[in-house]
């Protein structure tokens, strides 16, 4: 039967990254020293099914990789082993390695044998190097690759004249049946290699008042016509090898006489191979060991958006829901078949519980694309492992609420910023362990990722107890860099949101961890343009802390919708400030600057949707009718003129992009309740743009 | 046709089992750890139980020693999927009352000749 392996290729190798991540956790979480036997266990087993499954799949590279990684760590698991951190790091290093791999092998890529080799060996010098165990481990490196039961090994020699074949001498113990065998079965499957020929000795049988069926007192004379080899027919034996006594004895004698059977995969041939890769490529691992750790998580990143793993409690909560709107469905149906006005009470009830229904469900399948912000925080471990090695500095990173549940795609997308602002932390932030020892603190840096939830919203902080930031040092920076002007007088908070400003950067020198040429106003951007907001606190010497606040979804948005004309727009209410009607004294015109309005004491600009969305319809309101929407974006204030508020309400966001192409402040569009299309206007984006 | 639980705690692989035993036209249930397969295996009686051995919670090992206890598993065959090849992890399961092993990797035609030593 031929059966498409191909159709279980992607569940493998989810499973696989599954099973990386697990091994990278479990690795970095072995206190040298005080192993825990079930985290090496757990990460024995990951190792252990990846190498099944890659082998049962035909990715032999990887099955062989995994084997050798197996056997170190079943070392380490049977304590035969010390876990020594040179050995963690390898281990760790193979993870990289092995994601490379199986990330060439999902994309279809030739996989890089040259950096796999590497770490092989790095791998191998680990098994073999340290004392103990070196030489006989290296044997089933080779053994890895199918390993076939059922087959007979048609090797031997053996010519016989007369009738060839065997005669068995089959005499089970009692106790063979307890196991699930058959000696039927067995003779089926001796019969297949040739002609068969039983003898039953029941002389063991007692009288039937002592018989107890679920023993084997039977015993066999069976005679083999067949040019099957000794150990084809004992194959067929090798399970109840140790529930019977079994002898073969050939049927005629063969002229030649038979090579030793060879027992297994033959030892010595493989003992001398395996150090000789070692030996060969030993010195490019020193060399190049440290280069493929950083790059590659962040590749295999958008691979995983292509499918969602789903607690079914939450399918189970959907089909439910399902269930109760169809229910209501159907008696809404049957008021609707007979309807007459003394149903109309009737009527509303059921409208009012297919609006619960809706909404629940709703909520229901948004709930299916939350996913716990431990999917982002998982990676950090590793690379506050690595990045404080590399520094220097003794850090240690606690991750609170890590089962925070957020939006699927805040998921994919808070993560670069992320981990631009954890680096960050650990280069700018933490300081040398001597440095910290002499301000009085402890040696050991502490930075805390934090999620909770907070209104409809989802906050991460970034806590470290660091050098904290300089203001002073912040506004002479601003100052040299002609960003603010001398005279400015600016409060502690709009010092410190001065890193965000395009083009400032404090790092005396740009290091290959934090100064990548990326800035804090690209990390605050990308927030924004997630609908979310950052905020720093920070006080010298004591640490900072950045707080970043993120709508839970992206693909709704509580919104306000204004009418513009006879067209409405949605304005996102979380960037609404405030709504005044406005009358004529607010307005102002300055020459060059457009309309200001005064908001007690300040000028806030004024942006006419009407003339910016060019709407001609509807009655022309004059400038002093209507209300302002005061919206901030960008970090300022703006104020929008509409024609009249209209309501709020939550909104599903359609993508324009995806159905017609980007156009300039608007970020989406929605459809109403009576079917029409309305905007989404795009606060930062309309700022931006008025400021034009 | 005969009833058989494939058990194991890698989804690709159980899927792989399953699937292909379900082609060959066995009846198959899927269990992902020992406890789960327990569970089901009380719930109604397999013809035959196909286990990986190293799994979360109760390995195959265990799962065919409390199998073995159970009056209707008495003699049901049980097989373990394993890639230790080494007889020290055969020999724990034999004595837990293992009918048989096959040893990974090991491809569909395989998995169906080995059950067909003990189906049928």
């Amino acid at each position: 039967m031929s059966i498409d392996m191909s159709q279980f290729h992607q569940v493998f190798f989810e499973e696989c990254f599954e099973g990386l991540e697990a091994m990278e956790s479990g690795l970095l979480s072995l206190d040298i020293g005080d192993i825990d036997s079930e985290v090496i266990n757990t990460i024995f087993r990951a190792a252990h099914s990846i190498k099944g499954g890659s082998g049962t799949f035909g990715f032999t590279v990887v099955a062989e990789y995994t084997h050798i990684m197996e056997t170190l760590l079943d070392e380490m698991r049977d304590g035969r082993r010390q876990v020594t951190k040179p050995a963690v790091d390898v281990l760790l290093g193979s993870v990289d390695c092995l994601r490379e791999m199986l990330t060439s092998i999902q994309n279809e890529e030739d996989v890089n044998m040259e950096s796999a080799a590497q770490h092989q060996a790095a791998l191998e010098m680990e098994l073999n190097g340290t004392a103990g165990g070196g030489e006989h481990t290296a044997a089933p490196v080779h053994a890895a690759p199918i390993v076939v039961v059922v087959e007979a090994e048609p090797e031997e020699e053996v010519v016989v004249d007369e009738e060839q074949g065997w005669k068995i001498a089959f005499c089970p113990y009692l106790s063979l049946l307890k196991t699930g065998n058959d000696p039927v079965r067995l003779f089926r499957e001796l019969s297949g290699l040739g002609e068969l020929t039983t003898n039953v000795n029941i002389q063991d049988v007692p009288p039937f008042a002592e018989l107890d069926p679920e023993e084997c007192n039977i015993s066999w004379e069976l005679k083999l016509v067949s040019d099957a080899t000794e150990a084809a027919v004992r194959e067929i034996f090798s399970w109840v090898e140790e529930d019977c006594a079994l002898e073969l004895a050939p049927l005629a004698k063969p002229k030649k006489i038979k090579k030793p059977k060879p027992a297994a995969a033959p030892a010595p041939v493989v003992e001398t191979a395996a150090p000789v890769v070692a030996t060969e490529s030993a010195p490019v691992v020193a060399a190049k060991k440290a280069a493929p750790t950083e790059s590659d998580p962040s590749k295999n990143a958008p691979k995983a958006s292509s499918s969602i793993r789903v607690d079914t409690d939450k399918i189970d909560t959907l089909i439910n829901m399902v269930g109760e709107v169809v229910i209501t469905q159907s008696m809404l149906g049957l008021i609707g078949e007979n309807f007459t006005m003394d149903k109309v009470g009737q009527l509303k009830r059921g409208l009012a519980q297919l609006e619960r229904h809706t909404r629940d469900l709703q909520q229901s399948v948004m709930n299916i694309r939350m996913l716990p912000i431990s999917f982002v925080f998982s990676r950090f471990p590793r690379l506050v492992h690595d990045i404080s090695t590399q520094l220097h500095k003794k850090i240690t990173l606690k991750l609170v609420g890590e089962n925070t549940e957020v939006d699927k795609a805040v998921v994919e997308l808070i993560n670069d910023p992320l981990v631009h602002l954890i680096r960050n932390s650990l280069d700018h932030g933490i300081e040398m362990p001597a440095e910290r020892v002499a301000a009085g603190k402890p040696e050991m840096g502490t930075i805390e990722l934090k999620a909770y939830h907070r209104g409809g919203h989802i906050v991460i902080e970034i806590v470290d107890d660091g050098r904290g930031m300089d203001k002073a040092k912040l506004l002479a920076k601003a100052i040299e860099k002609g960003l603010v002007e001398e005279s400015t007088i600016m409060s502690d908070k709009q010092i410190l949101e001065l890193i965000f400003m395009p083009g400032f950067s404090t790092a005396e020198k740009l290091t290959d961890i934090s100064g990548r040429g990326v800035g804090m106003d690209v990390v605050r951007r990308n927030i924004q343009s997630l609908g979310g907001n950052i905020d720093i606190i920070s006080e010298l010497g004591k640490g900072s802390t950045i707080a970043i606040h993120l709508p839970l979804t992206l693909a709704i948005l509580d919104g306000q919708s204004v009418a513009v004309g006879d067209e409405t727009y949605i304005v996102p209410l979380v960037s609404i400030i405030e709504s005044i009607n406005i009358t004529e004294k607010m307005l102002n015109k300055v020459a060059g600057k457009g309309e200001t309005f005064k908001l007690r004491n300040e000028y806030l600009p004024i942006i006419r949707m009407r003339e910016i969305f060019n709407v001609k319809s509807g009655n022309a309101t004059k400038s002093n009718e209507g209300v302002i929407v005061v919206v901030e974006g960008q970090g300022a204030l703006c104020g929008f003129l509409v024609d009249e508020l209209l309501g709020q309400q939550q909104v599903v966001i359609k993508s324009l992009e995806a159905n017609y192409r980007r156009v300039e402040g608007v970020s989406g569009a929605t459809i109403l309740g009576d079917g029409s299309v309305a905007l989404i206007l795009d606060v930062p984006g309309l700022v931006r743009l008025s400021v034009r | 046709m005969a009833s058989i639980l494939a058990v194991d705690d890698s989804a690709s692989m159980r899927k792989m089992v399953a699937f292909t035993l379900k082609t060959a036209g066995y009846d198959v249930e899927e269990a992902e750890d020992g406890v789960d397969a327990l569970e089901k295996a009380k719930a109604r009686t397999f013809d035959c139980i196909v286990t990986d051995v190293n799994m979360p919670n109760k390995d195959g090992i265990a799962l065919i020693r409390d199998l073995r206890q159970l009056p209707q598993y008495k003699h049901v065959p049980m097989l373990m999927l394993t890639t230790e090849s080494g007889m020290e992890k055969k020999m724990e399961g034999k004595e837990a009352g293992a009918t048989g092993w096959m040893v990974k990797p090991f491809n569909p035609d395989q998995l169906l000749k080995t059950l067909l030593k003990v189906l049928g």
